[in-house]
C-alpha cells in the first residue's frame, strides 16, 4: 500500500488557471501558454505513488517543475488541481488546523541552503518542530539531542549555527528534520549547496540512516549520479512532466524518451558501472587441494584460457594459476598447486566502480577476480570487457 | 487662456473644520494624556540634581554601550549645564525621546502589518511618502489646529515626521528575511504569527534598530522646527537667537543639539550592532 499518491496533480502559476490548464489538455507547449495567457504551468498532470519505506528520487533540470512539486506534497505551494494522498488522506482537501497537523507530525522538510535560523543554537534548531508541536522544554531537548546524536553532531548543541560548516549545517537541518520522527522526509536539493566531498559523505549518511531508520525520503535533484546513488526509484522531470519513473536501472539502461536519453548519456559511466554489473559469473575455477596442475591445464584448454582462478571448498579465492606455470609443473612431475598458485592478486568488490578497475589491471595481464567481503568468489571480469564499457562511456559523453 | 481654478485650500480648511469639531472631545483626551507624559519626563530629568542625572546617563551609556561613549555623555552633559543651557537640553531630550518613544509604538505595528499584506503596504506607501516629502513647516498647522500650542502638539509633528523610517525599516527587515527561511518555520507547522515571532521579526531587528536610529535623528531634528508652535527647549533658544540676531546664542543652542544627537546615534548604532551579533 503506498504512502504517497498523487494524482492527476497541476500546479498553474499566475491568473486564469482555467484557461491555462483546458491549453495544456489541448496539447498547448508551456512557451505557448506563457505568451498567450501569462500563466507557468508549473505542474502538469503529474501522477506518482511511493511506498512507505521507499527513496523516491525526483530529478530534473531547474525550471522543470521538481521544487514545486515537492512544495505541493505540504501544501507550501498549493496545487491548482488534482489530488495527493498521504496515508489515504487527501491533503488539497485539508483546512488549516489538519495542515499544520500533517506538517508537525508526518511530514517534515530539508532544504537546499539549510534555512536554519542564525539565532537559535544548534539545539533549540533541531527542537524546533517538536516547539511547534508544544512538546515540553526537557522532553523536547531530550529528542534533539538523540536525532543530534543520530546525525553526528553531538556535542555542538550549545553552538550557533554561523559557527558550523555547511555540512554541518545541513546536518543541522537533518536533524531538525528528524526530531519530529516523521512518516515522511521531503529533502528540496538538500545536499546541492554543498561541496563534492561533503556531499559524498552526506549521501552515504543519508543511506545508512535510512537503513536504520525506514523513512520515506523524496528526495529532489538535479544531479543523476545522486539520483542513482540514492533512489531505489527516479521520477524524470521536464517540463512540469514525469517523462519516465523506474529503478536506477531502468533509467539507465532503457531511457524512456530522447531527454531521458541525453541525461543519462551524461553520467560518467566509469563511476556508476561497478564490478557486479559488467562481470562473467559462470568462470571456470578449479578447486584447492584437489586438483593438480593437469586438471588446470585441461579445464583451461577446454575454455581456451591462459589462466585460471583457484577457489577452496567453501568457495574462497586462493589464487591464480597461468597455463605456463601448470605446463612446468607437469614436466617436474609435481601433483600439486602449491609451488605454481600466485595468491598475491588484485581482486575487486562487487560494488568496485569500473575506473577503479581499471586502475587494478593496468601493468597487469590478468583478469580480475571479483569476491565479497568474505573472500567468496563471485565472478571475473576480462580486461576487454572493462576497455568496451570505458569506450562505450567516452562516445556517449562526446 | 483656460479657466481653471482648484479651491483646495477651502477644500482642506472647511475639511479640518469639521474634523476638528467633530474630533475634539477625543482630540482634548489625547491632548491630556500625551501632555502628562511629556511633561512627566521632562520633570523627572528635571527634578533631581545635574550631576545625578550626568553620572546616571553616563553609567546607563556604559552598560549599553561602552565606557569611551560613557566619558563623552558625561563631558557632554557637563559642557550643555556649563552653557547654562540644562534645563533646555533636557526638555529637548524629554520631547525627542517621548516623540521616538510614540512614533515606535504605532510605527513599529503598522510595519509588521504592512509586512504581512500587500494591499496595506501599497495603501501605506503614498501616506508615508507624503509625511516625509511634505515640508516640515507645513504639518505645524494642522496640529496647531487639532492640539493648540504647546509641547503636546510639537510631539504630534515630531511623530508625523519621525514614524515614516520606523514603519518603512520595520517593513523592510521582516520581508527580506530570506523565503526558504521562513518556509522552514512553515513547513514544521508554524502559524502566520508563530512565524513571525519566531523567525521573521527577530531575524529582522538589525534593520529595525536601523529604523529605530533614524526615527531618533528625525525626532530631534524636527525639536527645533516644533520650537515654533512652542515645543520649547534647545529649539527655543535657536529660535530666540534668531528673531535677535544673536550669533553667539545661536552657536549655544546649536551646540547643544549637536552633542545630543552625536549621543543618541552612537548609542543606537552600537546597540544595533550588539544586537546583530547576538
Amino acid at each position: 500500500m503506498s504512502i504517497i499518491k498523487v494524482e492527476n496533480l497541476y500546479k498553474v502559476f499566475g491568473k486564469d488557471p482555467k484557461r491555462a490548464i483546458e491549453m495544456v489538455n489541448k496539447g498547448y507547449k508551456k512557451d505557448e501558454i506563457m505568451a498567450k495567457t501569462g500563466t507557468t504551468i508549473g505542474i502538469n498532470n503529474v501522477s506518482f505513488e511511493v511506498e512507505p519505506g521507499e527513496s523516491f528520487v525526483v530529478m530534473g533540470l531547474s525550471g522543470s517543475g521538481k521544487s514545486t512539486l515537492i512544495r505541493c506534497l505540504n501544501r507550501l505551494i498549493e496545487p491548482t488541481l488534482g489530488s495527493i494522498s498521504i496515508n489515504d488522506k487527501d491533503i488539497t482537501k485539508m483546512d488549516k488546523k489538519e495542515l499544520s497537523e500533517l506538517r508537525k507530525k508526518s511530514v517534515s522538510m530539508v532544504f537546499q541552503n539549510f534555512a536554519i535560523f542564525p539565532h537559535y543554537t544548534v539545539l533549540e534548531n533541531a527542537s524546533y518542530g517538536l516547539k511547534v508541536m508544544g512538546v515540553v522544554k526537557e522532553e523536547r531537548e531530550q529528542k534533539a539531542l538523540e536525532s543530534l546524536e543520530a546525525v553526528g553532531l553531538k556535542g555542538w548543541e550549545n553552538y550557533y549555527p554561523s559557527k558550523l560548516s555547511g555540512g554541518m549545517q545541513q546536518r543541522v537541518g537533518l536533524a531538525r528534520a528528524l526530531a519530529t520522527d516523521p512518516d515522511i522526509l521531503l529533502m528540496d536539493e538538500a545536499f546541492s549547496a554543498l561541496d563534492p566531498l561533503i556531499r559524498k559523505d552526506m549521501q552515504s549518511e543519508l543511506l545508512e540512516l535510512q537503513d536504520k531508520l525506514q523513512k520515506t525520503i523524496i528526495f529532489i535533484t538535479h544531479d543523476l549520479d545522486e539520483a542513482l546513488r540514492l533512489g531505489d526509484r527516479i521520477a524524470l522531470m521536464k517540463d512540469g512532466e514525469i517523462v519516465q519513473i523506474g529503478t536506477p536501472e531502468e533509467i539507465m539502461m532503457s531511457p524512456a524518451t530522447e531527454y531521458v536519453e541525453k541525461f543519462v548519456a551524461d553520467v560518467d559511466r566509469s563511476r556508476v558501472l561497478t564490478a557486479e554489473m559488467i562481470m562473467k559469473k559462470t568462470a571456470t575455477v578449479i578447486h584447492y587441494p584437489k586438483d593438480g596442475p593437469r586438471v588446470a591445464l585441461h579445464r583451461m584448454k577446454e575454455n581456451d584460457i591462459s589462466s585460471i582462478f583457484t577457489v577452496d571448498k567453501q568457495n574462497r579465492l586462493i589464487g591464480i594459476v597461468m597455463a605456463e606455470d601448470a605446463l612446468t609443473a607437469i614436466e617436474n612431475n609435481e601433483t600439486s598447486l602449491d609451488s605454481i598458485i600466485q595468491k598475491d592478486i588484485p581482486t575487486a568488490l562487487p560494488d568496485t566502480p569500473l575506473k577503479e578497475m581499471f586502475a587494478l589491471m593496468t601493468g597487469k595481464n590478468l583478469p580480475l577476480a571479483v569476491v565479497d567481503e568474505n573472500s567468496k568468489f563471485k565472478g571475473i571480469v576480462v580486461r576487454g570487457t572493462v576497455m568496451a564499457k570505458l569506450a562505450e562511456g567516452g562516445i556517449a559523453n562526446d | 487662456m483656460i479657466d481653471f481654478f482648484i479651491p483646495l485650500e477651502d477644500w482642506i480648511n472647511i475639511g479640518f473644520e469639521k474634523v476638528s469639531y467633530y474630533l475634539s472631545p477625543f482630540l482634548r483626551a489625547a491632548s491630556e494624556f500625551l501632555g502628562v507624559i511629556i511633561d512627566g519626563f521632562e520633570d523627572l530629568l528635571l527634578w533631581p540634581p545635574e550631576i545625578v542625572i550626568m553620572i546616571l546617563v553616563a553609567l546607563l551609556v556604559w552598560i549599553l554601550a561602552s565606557y569611551r561613549l560613557a566619558i563623552f555623555a558625561f563631558v557632554g552633559l557637563l559642557i550643555t549645564f556649563g552653557l547654562d543651557i540644562w534645563e533646555p537640553t533636557m526638555s529637548t531630550v524629554a520631547l525627542a525621546l517621548s516623540g521616538t518613544a510614540v512614533s515606535l509604538l504605532v510605527g513599529v505595528p503598522l510595519g509588521i502589518f504592512a509586512s504581512q499584506s500587500n494591499v496595506v503596504e501599497r495603501i501605506l506607501r503614498p501616506i508615508l511618502d507624503f509625511m516625509q516629502t511634505l515640508p516640515s513647516f507645513v504639518y505645524l498647522i494642522p496640529a496647531v489646529m487639532f492640539f493648540g500650542m504647546g509641547k503636546v502638539s510639537a510631539l504630534v509633528a515630531i511623530m508625523i515626521f519621525a514614524m515614516p523610517p520606523a514603519v518603512r525599516l520595520t517593513t523592510l527587515g521582516i520581508r527580506e528575511v530570506s523565503g526558504e527561511m521562513v518556509e522552514a518555520a512553515r513547513a514544521f507547522g508554524s502559524g502566520r504569527w508563530q512565524t513571525l515571532k519566531d523567525v521573521q521579526l527577530p531575524l529582522a531587528i538589525p534593520t529595525i534598530m536601523a529604523g529605530v536610529n533614524q526615527c531618533i535623528m528625525m525626532a530631534l531634528a524636527m525639536t527645533v522646527i516644533a520650537s515654533m508652535i512652542g515645543g520649547g527647549g534647545l529649539g527655543n533658544v535657536v529660535l530666540r537667537s534668531m528673531q535677535t540676531l544673536n550669533i553667539g546664542m545661536g552657536a549655544v543652542g546649536g551646540l547643544g543639539i549637536v552633542i545630543l544627537a552625536i549621543l543618541l546615534d552612537r548609542l543606537t548604532e552600537t546597540l544595533s550592532k550588539k544586537v546583530k551579533k547576538d
